[in-house]
């Protein structure tokens, strides 16, 4: 695509070329290593968290594929038993709360909230450099307890077992419980700057739909963390000292551990696929040039599913032996999220409906996660079904399911905005061809890697299996081979995007010819975002009516 | 149909009342499932082709949806989702309410195996008897940390919680053997907490009790004619064989099996013994201490009267010392221990 100045910015006043010079982009705005790491620019703190996001990605990612080979024969492959443990313990556990909690919103919300705000930053900055610090920080103590003694509870530190394994809770607890902290400190950033930098022009009702999916993350993030909080202090306190809350042998209750723990854990899912939807709804209307179908359904259901998202945690403790009555509750409660899901996706594809679409990686990304949403989303309200999740809960059914829609949704809408904003981060472009060749195995790859595990789920293979009967085989060996050309997806994607970084050719201020709020500045952005008098958006967001056909059809 | 969905859902054989109601409704779940996104790929696929981009700068007409187009977008899935429920929240009332006649089996996991005791009956690990065609109420409980009782083949789970009991039924339709599976980790050997379900024809499963029950009375006599007096069993076996050395017995009674001067020790014990007069004697306490007193009371087919009687070489505790040695020498029995229950023990 080549650059493009003859379309105007939505309705913004446009800075002044001649200013321009005297405004660096955020990127050589200072050099030295000081200036970055000690910066209070929302943009620089975005792009550290993409850093380290990507980081932890990989070592998750490292952990995968290693489950994968264990998992290709039915006996041992290449670790015994207790390796395997702590390594998909350490999988879980880094691919949820390192990479898939802050990603989206730490990476792209941090980066992009203020622009699509026409703010010149968050409202507390200083706070926004320290959220990243407390993220490092957990996350380095949690890593340094992995792999000193390991931890073998799996991501859920079901008690009692994590009260009386040999490995070493601790460390790890005490490292998920800061992270916590940047998550809460994230959340309330968001939330204050939603309600108090919007510039004129813009009302609630204005705001771009990943600015709303943002607001409903946060608002969970701050809600539900204190809980996991309080919990992971709990179980330290009981792993260490020997406090009899959840160990029925001094008098606990190990299903009071499950309430607590999932009344964090089941919104969290929220919190990781919420900023996945806000993302796809920017990318579907920008490039199929049209506003978003029922832009206030979409904004509501987020509210919606994170209100009751917070009502459906009993759904994972179907058969805890909770009462039967409040396994029906709960399942029927479940199922208001899937409408408010279903929703978003009717509304996206008819946002797609008379629109004018241009076939670009983030749109194929868009494919990927339409599918991944429906089937994904579909396979929980079947898993809310109570009678059939007695038999599919703790199978690959539900391995398959959450990678699905949390992972497989995320991962796209994560990919999406990498390829989608990467001209507005970096100022270049990359190369297109590449771009969809990798989409295109990277959505193969994911099926094939999952699908299988449906299928294992419904043959009856639990999950956390070292070993497992023969007759599971042939579908571990197709979910191996669809990992590994997952695998060389994202390797296609790394070495592109990389060489991007530093010969792409350069870009333009809005090569995709968008009409979301955050094109209006630079890009890359200068440091404080708008250069001259603050911008106005007279319009709403992706409003790509033809001004020589003057007037707006009004709403039928 | 349903048979051939199963194939390609590769769901196991249904081999209980609930598989039936289960797989029904997954197919109705996943059939539209598989409708439902077939139908959204479908149109967006369409889209796609029918409105993709002819001019760079295009611009594209407003379009808001109507109130009704959102209210069908609400209510159409609504309708499935509750209806789904509600045919899967009376299958799920079904299967955690026990009939009142079903037949109660206590289930009791442990790191890492399976434990199975029926009331006032034998008990087992790792293999669960029972008869098809018959509620069955598992009664679950775990002995140290969370465990899950998952049948595929009857597509019954429960978790197994250490202090309380959870319950669930199932009715087996086809004799067989299913496979059970631990589906809450539990620690290093998790994947090999496996188990297997035999359910046998009624008759079978009758003879089958029948045969344990035996097995137990004879337990509970042998518990009863225990009359442990002071030094515990153990130390009696230590000294009763100090006794048989010292005394001369192994002289001519092997401890091995071998034939000797006369019957070999090993396996004497609750043994049918053929005696000379063509009469048959169990060899029980009383028999033993006859013997040892008046040795030729009762002669063994095939033996000579040669042994000398003990009568005031031997004190009476000596006597019974011997006897616990010559009853250790059983060939080990399976069932062992009271039946009762499982109970639970705190975790060290
Ligand atoms: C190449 C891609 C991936 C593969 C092949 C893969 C594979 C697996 C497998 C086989 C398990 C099951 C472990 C077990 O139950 O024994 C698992 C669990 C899990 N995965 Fe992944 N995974 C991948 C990517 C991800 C990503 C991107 C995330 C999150 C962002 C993720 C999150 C999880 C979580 C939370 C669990 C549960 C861990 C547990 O059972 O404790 N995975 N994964
Ligand atoms: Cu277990």
């Amino acid at each position: 695509m080549t650059p493009s100045s003859s379309i105007a910015a939505p309705g913004a006043t446009p800075a002044p070329e001649e200013h321009h010079d005297h405004h660096p982009s955020y990127l050589v705005d200072g050099t030295t290593i000081k200036s970055w790491l000690l910066t209070v620019d929302h943009k620089r703190i975005g792009l550290m968290f993409l850093f380290w996001v990507l980081l932890f990605f990989l070592v998750g990612g490292i952990f995968a594929l290693l489950i994968r080979v264990e998992l290709l024969t039915p006996g041992p492959t290449i670790m015994d038993a207790m390796t395997y443990n702590r390594t998909f313990t350490l999988h879980g556990l880094v691919m949820i709360f390192l990479f898939m909690i802050p990603a989206i919103p730490a990476v792209f919300g941090n980066f992009l909230l203020p622009l699509m705000l026409g703010a010149k930053d968050v409202a507390f900055p200083r706070l926004n450099l320290l959220s990243l610090y407390i993220y490092l920080g957990g996350a380095f103590i949690a890593l340094w307890g992995m792999l000193n003694g390991g931890l073998d509870t799996g991501w859920t530190f079901y008690t009692p077992y994590s009260a009386h394994t040999t490995t070493t809770v601790a460390p790890v607890l005490f490292g998920a419980f800061i992270i916590g902290f940047s998550s809460i400190v994230t959340g309330i950033n968001f939330i204050v700057t939603c309600h108090t930098m919007r510039a004129p022009g813009i009302t609630w009702f204005k705001m771009p739909l990943f600015v709303w999916a943002i607001y409903a993350t946060s608002c969970i993030q701050v809600l539900a963390t204190p809980v996991i909080g309080l919990l992971l202090c709990l179980v330290t306190v009981e792993n260490l000292f020997g406090f009899g809350m959840f160990d029925p042998a001094r008098g606990g209750d190990p299903v009071l551990f499950q309430h607590l723990f999932w009344f964090y854990s089941h919104p969290a899912v929220y919190i990781m696929v919420l900023p996945a939807f806000g993302v796809m709804s920017e990318v579907v209307a920008t490039y199929s040039r049209k506003n978003i179908f029922g832009y206030r359904a979409v904004a509501y259901s987020s509210l919606g599913i994170a209100f009751v998202g917070f009502f459906a945690w009993g759904h994972h403790m179907f058969v805890s032996g909770q009462s039967t009555f409040t396994g029906g509750l709960f399942g029927v409660l479940t199922m208001l999220v899937g409408v408010f899901t279903a929703i978003k996706v009717f509304n996206w594809v008819g946002t797609v409906y008379k629109g004018a679409v241009d076939f670009r990686t983030p749109f194929a990304y868009f494919c990927g996660f339409l599918f991944f949403t429906v089937f994904g989303g579909m396979t929980g309200i079947a898993l809310g079904t109570v009678s059939l999740d007695v038999a599919w809960h703790d199978t690959y059914f539900v391995v398959a399911h959450f990678h699905f829609i949390m992972v497989g949704a995320t991962i796209m809408a994560f990919l999406a905005a990498l390829h989608y904003w990467f001209p507005k981060m970096f100022g270049r472009t990359y190369h297109e061809g590449w771009g969809l060749v990798s989409a295109a195995l990277i959505i193969l790859g994911f099926n094939a890697t999952f699908i299988p595990q449906f299928l294992l789920g419904n043959n009856g293979m639990p999950r956390r299996y070292y070993e497992y009967p023969e007759r599971f085989q042939a579908l571990n060996v197709a979910s191996t081979a669809g990992a590994s050309l997952l695998a060389f997806g994202f390797i296609i994607i790394a070495m592109y995007l990389t060489y991007a970084l530093v010969y792409g050719k350069a870009s333009g201020k809005n090569p995709w010819r968008s009409k979301g709020y955050e094109w209006v500045s630079e890009s890359p952005p200068p440091t404080h975002n708008f250069v001259g008098p603050q911008p106005v958006f007279p319009e709403e967001p992706h409003f790509y009516v033809d001004p020589k056909k003057a007037e707006v059809p009004d709403a039928v | 149909m349903s048979e051939l969905l199963n194939n390609i859902l590769f769901l196991p054989e249904a081999a209980s009342t609930f598989a039936e109601r289960i797989d029904f409704l997954h197919h109705f779940v996943v059939g539209t499932t598989m409708v439902m996104s077939a139908a959204v790929g479908l149109a967006a696929l369409f889209f796609f082709f029918r409105y993709r981009r002819r001019l760079p700068a295009q611009a594209t007409e407003y379009v808001v949806p109507t109130l009704k187009t959102e209210f069908l977008f609400v209510s159409v899935p609504l309708v499935f989702f509750l209806a789904w429920f509600g045919i899967g929240f009376r299958d799920f009332t079904w299967v955690t309410t026990p009939p009142k006649d079903a037949m109660d089996v206590y289930v009791m996991g442990k790191q890492w195996m399976w434990k199975f005791a029926y009331p006032e009956g034998p008990n087992g690990v790792n293999v669960l008897h029972v008869p098809a065609n018959r509620p069955v109420r598992l009664l679950i409980t775990s002995r140290d940390v969370l465990h899950s009782f998952y049948v595929p083949a009857f597509r019954i789970k429960m978790d197994a919680l250490p202090g309380r009991y959870t319950q669930i039924w199932f009715e087996a339709t086809k004799p067989g053997t299913y496979q059970v599976l631990c589906t809450e980790y539990c620690g290093l050997s998790h994947s090999k907490m496996l188990a297997e379900v035999v359910v046998l024809p009624e008759e079978e499963y009758e003879d089958w009790i029948q045969e344990q029950r035996r097995g137990r009375l004879q337990d509970r006599q042998d518990a009863l004619a225990d009359n442990s007096l002071v030094p515990p069993v153990a130390r009696m076996v230590e000294q009763g064989q100090v006794l048989a050395g010292t005394q001369g017995c192994l002289k001519c009674h092997s401890v091995d099996g071998s034939q000797h001067i006369g019957p070999t020790f090993l396996g004497m014990y609750d043994r049918e013994e053929k005696l000379d007069n063509g009469q048959t004697i169990r060899v029980d306490e009383a028999y033993i201490t006859q013997s040892m007193m008046d040795p030729g009371a009762h002669l063994v087919a095939g033996y000579q009267n040669v042994m000398p009687t003990y009568q005031g070489k031997l004190q009476g505790p000596e006597t019974a010392a011997i006897v616990e040695y010559i009853k250790s020498l059983r060939t080990p029995n399976v069932r062992e221990g009271a039946s009762e229950g499982p109970a639970y023990d705190a975790i060290q």
